[in-house]
């Protein structure tokens, strides 16, 4: 017995246990990271089979074509964030194991976001090149897509823990998040659609930055505050 | 003297019914609360506002003279949880499982083998855990707490998905932890044969 | 001081408050809306620019002041019943989002009525404002929605209190981002309601317009959170010997 007062637990090693399990259970499940890539890849698909295959079109709308591509399927993989551990009880453990929910919070959204986002990211380039787009873009395009899929899966996160167990939770999760997503998305896909036309970058680059670390800051929080309401 | 865990006034509302009022009772190390009555009464509630899952209406719980509900993370440092979700994932292997846990804490992985004997579970490490059987997977909690080694634990329906022989397991382990100094709170609806000193809370 | 505040907070209390302030407000708001439409579409002189067209801002301008104000109003009392656990707040909360977004939709219709003979168009995506009012819209459903979903009165008041807070936050960021957007957007008219100097004559009806506004707002608010008070404290006592009169005898 060690006592009453047990020490604190380290929260490095407690941020690390979190995103090493979520990513192990993405790894006995691989179709949580390849739905949202093949959604990414569909969507991004629909657009030039309806709207025609000339390039000064596919130019025009690539960058908004990809961009909400990119949101839509992130919110894919947004609604069973917590919805497992809601159901099996790991979220009650979760919320009593002494270490801050925040941290936790942002623990799972960092999965989420190694997990359904940044693979969006890196698929980027393939896709700029069926909307042949010229090459400066794609730094542009991953830059901004990266900082946007961030600031996605911490918003994401918020309203998934908002709707954790309730009927139509993807639909009410996409109504919720996707109002507060839209600057993110308007300057993301402006940006690169400036940079497909050689023009300064670095104010939309900015904006996204700081917006991301906006929500780095804020949304863990949000997000506990959420779950806590949530799971009584 | 005030005992380690000291409750005052619980007052619980879910909707619009009333669960308890002016809920009071005191326990201290070695002892056991048995949170008695029949199902749909509100134990689990009461558990889960001790826990501090769900907020009380009204209420101060003390753990060893500080209030729990404000200082959160210290109380739950002391405190291991077992409920009738098993709160494990079943697409991870029990190791997996328990190494997640003891990310979270500051455990002594080195009893983990002396553990998993005593539960008779070291031969199912590598399986993924919703291979095992329910009475195996209440075990596996079960192993949970002993590498938590917290001082309180709070146990709900703990007998649930047990033969006779895992309900004896159970209460000898619940029964050496009260003795080396534990202390537990137990919600059953059943009755509990145990050889420690025992408090009482009827709920209706 | 305190005591007082705590004694606003009571639901009776607020209940009984609430019956004598509501006739007073709507009877300003009447005659200040009756004199702000009468001055605004007889007395004003047509805008040099755009002849009686401009009319419009007289429901226009108060229309989205007043979405605004009640999303704030929302936020800040769904804050205040989510911190200080205060159940009248979160009943002023649920009251205020279907009145904001009843305006938001206002400004949104009007906005596009006026847009018609400035842009030739019944949408102009180029104009930050009215991109700005539609995302709000779909805040004020998002609100909504979350609280229809939630069966639990308590859950659903503390879940839409933090959608409410995090948007709060948000709202902000949203027009200053669609504001950037549409400057980038070629060849759009931005039609601004509070361009060069407005001459008295257009003010004073557009004052009175917006106080007007505001004060239906504040009686048509207090009259819901009437409405949410009297369903939420349903079983309570004072509730009761009010509906029941014949039930109060001992």
């Amino acid at each position: 017995m060690s006592g009453q007062q047990a020490e604190l637990p380290d929260l490095w090693q407690g941020l690390a246990a979190i995103v090493r399990r979520d990513l192990l259970l993405a790894w006995r499940r691989p179709g949580d990271v390849l739905n949202p890539l093949f959604f990414f890849a569909m969507v991004s698909t629909l657009f030039p089979l309806a709207t025609g295959p000339s390039q000064e079109q596919l130019q025009l709308n690539g960058p908004g074509v990809l961009w909400v591509a990119a949101l839509l399927a992130a919110l894919l993989s947004l609604n069973s964030l917590f919805l497992s551990d809601y159901e099996d009880g790991s979220l009650d453990q979760l919320m009593l194991s002494a270490q801050p929910l925040p941290l936790l919070a942002f623990g799972k959204s960092f999965s989420h976001w190694l997990v359904g986002g940044l693979p969006l990211v890196l698929v980027s380039p393939l896709l700029a090149l069926t909307f042949q787009l010229p090459a400066r873009t794609v730094g542009v395009m991953m830059l901004t897509l990266t900082f946007g899929t961030i600031s996605l899966s911490l918003l994401g996160s918020i309203g998934a823990a908002l709707t954790v167990g309730l009927n139509r939770g993807t639909a009410l999760l996409s109504l919720l998040i996707l109002p507060l997503a839209m600057p993110v998305l308007i300057f993301g896909a402006r940006t690169v659609a400036l940079a497909a036309t050689d023009d300064a970058v670095a104010a939309g680059v900015y904006f996204l930055a700081a917006y991301c670390m906006l929500a780095l800051a804020l949304a863990p929080f949000a997000t506990a505050a959420a779950l806590k309401i949530s799971n009584e | 003297m005030t005992a380690l865990l000291q409750a005052d006034d619980l007052t619980l509302f879910r909707g619009d019914r009333c669960l308890f009022q002016g809920l009071r009772f005191a326990l201290d190390a070695g002892e056991l609360l048995w949170i008695e009555g029949p199902n749909g009464s509100g134990k689990t509630s009461l558990l889960r506002a001790m826990a501090g899952l769900i907020e009380l209406e009204t209420g101060n719980i003390m753990w060893n003279g500080t209030n729990a509900i404000r200082h959160r993370q210290r109380f739950h440092g002391n405190l291991a949880w077992m409920a009738h979700k098993i709160g494990l994932k079943g697409d991870l292997t029990l190791l997996d499982n328990l190494r997640f846990e003891s990310g979270l804490r500051a455990t002594d992985w080195s009893r983990l083998d002396a553990i998993l004997k005593r539960l008779s579970l070291s031969k199912l490490t590598a399986l993924p855990l919703r291979s095992l059987s329910a009475g195996q997977q209440r075990r596996v909690t079960l192993a949970r707490m002993l590498l938590a080694d917290a001082s309180l634990w709070l146990m709900d329906e703990p007998f649930t998905n047990l033969d006779t022989a895992g309900r004896d397991l159970v209460t000898k382990i619940v029964v050496e932890h009260l003795a080396a100094g534990g202390m537990a709170v137990v919600a059953s609806h059943q009755a509990m044969q145990i050889d420690a000193p025992v408090r009482r809370v009827l709920l209706t | 001081m305190w005591t007082y505040f705590h004694k606003l907070a009571s639901p009776p209390h607020f209940y009984a408050l609430s019956a004598k302030l509501i006739p007073w407000l709507a009877a300003l708001g009447v005659i200040l809306v009756a004199y702000g439409t009468f001055a605004g579409l007889f007395l004003a002189p047509p805008d040099y620019q755009q002849g009686d067209a401009f009319r419009i801002i007289y429901v226009h301008v108060p229309a989205a002041y007043l979405s605004m104000m009640a999303y704030m109003i929302m936020a800040v009392s769904a804050g205040i019943g989510l911190i200080w656990r205060m159940k009248l707040a979160h009943a002023v909360a649920a009251g205020a989002a279907p009145l904001g977004a009843w305006f938001t939709f206002l400004a949104l219709i009007t906005g596009s009525i006026w847009g018609r003979p400035m842009w030739g168009t019944w949408w102009e995506w180029g104009d930050p404002r009215l991109t700005s009012e539609l995302i709000m819209l779909f805040l004020y459903f998002g609100y909504m929605a979350l609280r229809s979903a939630i069966d639990d009165t308590a859950r659903a008041d503390r879940a839409s209190a933090v959608l409410a807070l995090v948007g709060a936050v948000n709202v902000p960021i949203i027009h200053f981002s669609v504001e950037w957007w549409s400057s980038l957007h070629q060849g759009a008219t931005l039609v601004r309601a509070d361009g060069p100097a407005i001459q008295s004559a257009m003010l004073y009806p557009l004052l009175a317009m917006i106080f007007g506004f505001t004060f239906l707002f504040g009686a048509l608010l207090l009259q819901r959170v009437r409405t949410e008070v009297l369903y939420r404290e349903r079983r309570a006592r004072w509730v009761r010997s009010l509906l029941l009169p014949a039930e109060g005898s001992a």
